[in-house]
């Protein structure tokens, strides 16, 4: 991945452009082709993307971003409700906002590695979601949500003179293809960010503290500011698909906060490949559409789907494939978890890449690996230094293996 | 005082739920080195176990009686649970009893489902970073739940509790003590000391606590110590599986409720320290306790909404300030 040249990023954020450009084409055929399920996949690919910075480059597992996504949301609300219905403003706001939370949660949990990590930003969440829920009800409106109310004050809207019934960019009201269009011109500024940040010494420094944080730290980095904005840039990440969100529903809940939601994330990075570029926005793309696709199905259309079966093979095949679609499309999803952790640690990307045989990349063994466990766990590997051939690598990894497994004993 | 003391009380149960699932996840971990976000989905299969144990013991025989008829003319249709009918009144005793009885279908079901967890899926993640076993237990525990659902539906399914512990306790004026939570911190109490008895007292668990310490040298001592180890996973899933039977007449069982105590037995386990059993079982009645006190309204007043985030709160503190949690060993998870 990494000795790729600036032109093939270029080239690769142009390509990705075309495809969400022509995105309602491309999804006709397989019924995905409507702007409401098409924004959707745009906006929780920006929240996938940011995710991945912290977890793809880091390997640090939050399990509470769903906070930022929810907190995205509330600040755009607000932000209709007091300054204007534009996008804009909206999406300041929210994003500040949730970087405020993100450096406050990530100041206090980057004390901590690991699974303690994990846990902190999962307490964190749960308190954000619980508030929402009971103290900050005068904020948040409780269970009811959060709503844009025609006599909302706007104060901004109020001194231009600007009246718009629906949440809208510059004019541009964002419903139907104008709404997708506007998310999708987000996800591919996000997508060539995060291509950016990949790509920028800042990530390769990321990088390193995910292969061995203590190496790191004896050459004279301190991790702890890397990682804090690693933290603060993926929760602006969610932020912004918050206040997308909000944008295009403008309802914000508390249940968008929920720990499932943050679960959800995760799913959908790790499906995609965690620590690719695509990845995040082929996993979203692909959970995205199980829900609004798969869990549609009835039993009507399943038995017309299997007219052709004999009749008492038909009666069984609907029965049990109605077990994984329908309302049971999340036994399908959790299924899916399961197999891509066993099977594909490197998610779908790492899938594509074995299939094709373009890279000889040595199989990913893990997901993220978590900073303490490296040297004495398997170790990811990568990209492979350029000027050496396949071979001459393998042997190189051999060593370092052994070399390694050796200082794992000699204690 | 009265109030104090009712806190207490109300705590303790609440108390023991954690205690309970906190102590198999700390068995899980402390032996495999796994950590297992499917643990709350054991416990709510384990009150599921009741449930499906009630059903059995309610399946009913309905036959014509030719003697009497309906107001409409029709036979009447007479229906009668079959225990009753093979069992006579022993049978409406045994109905009447369906949740603690259940305990004895549950325990050989939850070892069974925990075994084939272990064998079947965590072996292969003992290895891999702790990140994927959270993912791999998490996506577990969506398929646990959502094959729940499908049998069960989403509502709760309410179980009731004996007849004779059904009534209240009214230690005195102000305070009002349901029987079943007494019973339920009893059992929780008493399967605790199980717990501990088992691995303090005998060889097996002296096997178990010796390779907690150092795997690999029992391991070398020529002690099958993997297979012990997938038992106490077993093990560490009936606890949490008697825990969710004995709890349904507390809360109806319903399909995510394993979801709920998950997160929050999680912080247990944290605050307690890591692999530390006595630690999760200290801190799984402190925050409950702690809990109860938060949900005062003297206390609420003062402070509003901390009734929700008491417990993240004190594992926030708990975590930054002794990294090892209450009773964790030393150089465990320590990082």
């Amino acid at each position: 991945m990494k000795h790729t040249s600036k032109l093939a990023d270029i080239a690769l954020l142009i390509g990705f452009a075309i495809v969400v450009a022509l995105g309602p084409v491309i999804f006709t055929p397989i019924g995905a082709g409507y702007p409401d399920l098409l924004q959707k996949f745009a906006i929780y690919g920006i929240f996938a993307i940011g995710f991945n910075i912290l977890f793809g480059l880091t390997g640090y597992l939050s399990f509470g971003h769903a906070a930022f996504l929810g907190v995205g949301s509330y600040a755009a609300v607000w932000s209709f409700k007091l300054l204007s219905m534009d996008l804009l403003p909206a999406v300041i706001a929210s994003v500040l906002l949730a970087g405020l939370l993100a450096l406050a949660i990530g100041f206090i949990s980057l004390r901590r590695s690991g699974i303690y990590f994990s846990i902190l930003t999962l307490a964190f969440a749960q308190m954000c979601y619980n508030m929402a829920y009971s103290v900050l009800t005068p904020i948040t409106n409780g269970e009811t949500g959060l709503r844009v109310l025609r006599n909302d004050p706007r104060h901004l809207d109020a001194a231009f003179g600007y009246v718009s019934p629906m949440p809208s960019l510059l004019g541009l009201q964002i419903t139907g293809w104008t709404g997708f269009y506007i998310c999708g011109a987000v996800l591919v500024a996000a997508f060539g960010l995060s291509i950016a940040i990949f790509r920028s010494p800042f990530g390769m420094t990321l990088r390193a503290i995910k292969s061995n944080q203590n190496r790191m730290g004896y050459t004279g980095y301190s991790s702890r500011p890397y990682l804090l904005s690693a933290f603060v840039i993926s929760g602006m990440f969610a932020g912004l698909a918050g206040s997308l969100l909000a944008a295009t529903d403008p309802l914000a809940g508390a249940e968008r906060m929920q720990w499932t939601a943050s679960g959800e994330v995760v799913l959908m990075t790790i499906l995609g490949g965690a620590g690719t570029l695509l990845g995040p926005v082929l996993g979203t793309g692909l959970i995205k559409y199980f829900e609004n696709i798969f869990s549609a199905y009835n039993e009507q259309q399943l038995t017309a789907m299997f007219a052709f079966l004999p009749d008492g093979v038909r009666e069984a095949v609907v029965k049990t494939t109605g077990l994984f679609v329908g309302e049971g499309w999340q036994l399908t999803l959790g299924l899916l978890f399961m197999a891509v952790v066993i099977f594909l640690p490197g998610g779908i990307m790492e899938g594509i890449n074995r299939l094709l045989g373009l890279k000889h990349t040595p199989k990913v063994k893990s997901l993220g690996d978590s900073p303490q466990r490296d040297g004495l766990g398997e170790m990811v590997i990568e990209e492979m230094p350029p000027s050496h051939g396949a071979a001459e690598a393998d042997k190189k990894v051999a060593e370092q293996k052994n070399a390694e497994k050796k200082r794992a004993v000699a204690p | 005082m009265d109030a104090i003391i009712l806190q207490i009380l109300n705590g303790l149960d609440k108390g023991g739920a954690y205690a309970l699932i906190a102590l198999g996840l700390t068995l899980a971990f402390g032996t495999l080195g796994v950590v297992n976000f499917a643990h709350g989905a054991l416990f709510m299969l384990g009150a599921f176990c009741a449930v499906v144990f009630n059903k059995l013991l309610t399946l009913e025989i309905v036959r014509v009686d030719p003697t009497k008829t309906t107001p409409w003319g029709s036979p009447l249709e007479v229906k009668t649970p079959y225990v009753q009918a093979m069992l006579g009144d022993w049978g409406k005793v045994f109905i009447d009893y369906s949740v603690p009885v259940s305990i004895v279908m549950a325990i050989p079901v939850m070892l069974l489902i925990g075994i084939v967890i272990e064998r079947g899926l965590i072996r292969f993640f003992y290895k891999r970073p702790h990140a994927d076993q959270i993912l791999v237990t998490f996506g577990l525990a969506i398929v646990l739940q959502e094959i729940v659902k499908h049998f069960f539906g989403a509502n709760p399914i309410a179980q009731s509790a004996p007849q004779i512990f059904s009534g209240s306790l009214q230690m005195t004026e102000a305070i009002v003590y349901p029987y079943w939570r007494i019973i339920y911190l009893a059992f929780s109490l008493a399967v605790i000391a199980a717990v501990f008895a088992f691995l303090q007292l005998t060889t097996f668990g002296m096997v178990v606590r010796a390779g907690m310490q150092d795997r690999e040298t029992v391991g070398l001592l020529g002690i099958n110590i993997e297979r012990r180890f997938t038992i106490v996973f077993g093990l560490a899933a009936v606890v949490a599986g008697v825990a969710g039977v004995m709890y349904t007449p507390i809360v109806p069982p319903d399909y995510h409720m394993g979801m709920d105590f998950l997160v929050l037995s999680f912080v247990v386990v944290v605050v307690g320290g890591m692999g530390s059993l006595p630690g999760a079982v200290l801190a799984g009645f402190l925050l409950g306790i702690l809990q109860s006190f938060a949900s005062m309204n003297e206390v609420k007043a003062l402070v509003p909404g901390i009734d929700q985030i008491i417990i993240y709160l004190v594992a926030v503190v708990i975590l930054l300030v002794r990294p090892r949690g209450l009773l964790g060993r030393k150089g465990v998870m320590e990082s």
